[in-house]
């Protein structure tokens, strides 16, 4: 099979776009895609520092690079969790990823240690206050990247979020109506209030397939082992869903999505925006001042739970 | 003696088979009841496509792409 752009041999095929790429065609269509979702969602401009949340997966380190690839200053925060061999293993590519390079263009890591900041992993932190593992590990990291992002002076954060993830999370969200959430599903959410930061989802614009792709081709090394937590997770039956509609008609995920967005653009339109509601309904929380609607924020009431004395 | 096959490296879980070529990628996909959406295919450090014909003596990866845990919101 052929490069559609060009004589060289193809390396990836791409029904979605009717199409087919050579590895440099590729390179050039992935970060070409990244540019145009950071500029028609407003994400960030040259000038701004952006923090960049690092798991050692192929998404976020992509991110990494491209971002740096197109001369943006961009940094990043890796969350140990303490999840064994994974979280090792995970740590170890995104050392060696900063080395070789991140440092070469100027920008650095910040490593937050679960054990050593919150007093332990996340997997015994999740039984010491008797919830799900993930739910515990979301609540710590979406807590200690807005908080890296705000302390650290950065102007935005980043995270690898892609089409497939947004695709499924929209599929839940929808199946079961939880409309609160889908307030929350656009690739740019505004600082709505004083205590979070700007969050930005550059690759929304490509799928798994396409980002692995990217990652394989630049030799980014980058950690193919799944979190072990991740077993039998919902996110992924409706991955797989959806890439069997995608099998049937090409382009499903990326419809399903982008036309949601651009119905929610028009609703935000009419019925105020997120900014509106977060600041009727949110007040900083009475420990760390990040903003909750409960009077106290979950991650403060997780460790205190977790540091009281055993009944 | 039996012929080599080609070695085929799977994950989650990690998995090493091998498969009688020559035969196209797709087939391979077909065989192993995969769908490429989820997948890409490495013969040795470079992907093919599911055109591509894979001989005896190739070692291919079939590198599964779908990642993601439970975690709701960003
Ligand atoms: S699968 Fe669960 S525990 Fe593992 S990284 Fe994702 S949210 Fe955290
Ligand atoms: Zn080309
Ligand atoms: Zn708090």
């Amino acid at each position: 099979m052929k490069c559609r752009k060009c004589p060289a041999r193809a390396v990836l095929r791409m029904p979605r776009h009717n199409t087919a790429f050579c590895s440099v065609c590729l390179t050039e269509f992935v970060r070409s895609q990244v540019q145009k979702a950071i500029k028609s969602q407003n994400m960030f401009s040259p000038n701004d520092r952006i923090l960049v949340a690092v798991s050692g997966g192929k998404d976020s380190l992509t991110l990494w690079e491209i971002l740096l690839k197109l001369g943006y200053r961009a940094d990043a925060l890796y969350v140990d969790q303490g999840i064994g061999t994974y979280s090792q293993g995970s740590r170890e590519k995104v050392e060696q990823f900063t080395e070789q390079i991140a440092k070469p263009c100027g920008a650095t890591l910040t490593i937050h240690n679960v054990e050593e900041e919150e007093g332990a992993s996340i997997p015994d932190l999740a039984n010491l206050v008797r919830r799900p593992t993930c739910s515990t590990c979301g609540t710590i990291k979406r807590y200690q990247f807005n908080q890296a992002a705000i302390q650290g002076g950065y102007d935005v954060m980043a995270t690898g979020h892609n089409l497939d993830d947004e695709a499924a999370r929209l599929l839940g969200n929808v199946l079961h109506w939880q409309e609160e959430y889908l307030q929350k599903q656009s690739p740019t959410l505004p600082a709505s209030m004083e205590g979070f930061a700007k969050k930005v989802k550059p690759l929304y614009r490509l799928t798994e397939r396409e980002i692995a792709a990217y990652a394989v081709i630049n030799r980014i090394d980058y950690m193919v082992e799944e979190c072990p937590m991740s077993k039998g997770a919902k996110m992924l039956v409706y991955k797989d869903v959806l890439n069997r509609l995608e099998a049937e008609s090409p382009g499903t995920k990326h419809t399903f999505y982008w036309q949601f967005l651009a119905k929610q653009e028009k609703a935000q339109a009419t019925h105020g925006s997120m900014t509106e509601t977060d600041q009727t309904t949110l007040k900083p929380c009475t420990i760390c001042s990040q903003p909750t609607s409960t009077g106290m924020c979950s991650y403060c009431k997780m460790v205190a739970r977790a540091n009281a004395p055993a009944q | 003696m039996m012929k080599p096959f080609m070695k085929i490296h799977l994950s989650h879980p990690t998995r090493d088979i091998e498969i009688e070529g020559p035969k196209h990628v797709r087939d391979v996909f077909q065989e192993l009841q995969l769908i490429p959406e989820g997948y890409l295919v490495i013969r040795g450090q470079d992907l093919v496509t599911e055109d591509e014909l894979l001989a005896d003596s190739d070692v291919i990866e079939i590198r599964p792409v779908i990642s993601g845990g439970s975690e709701r919101r960003p």
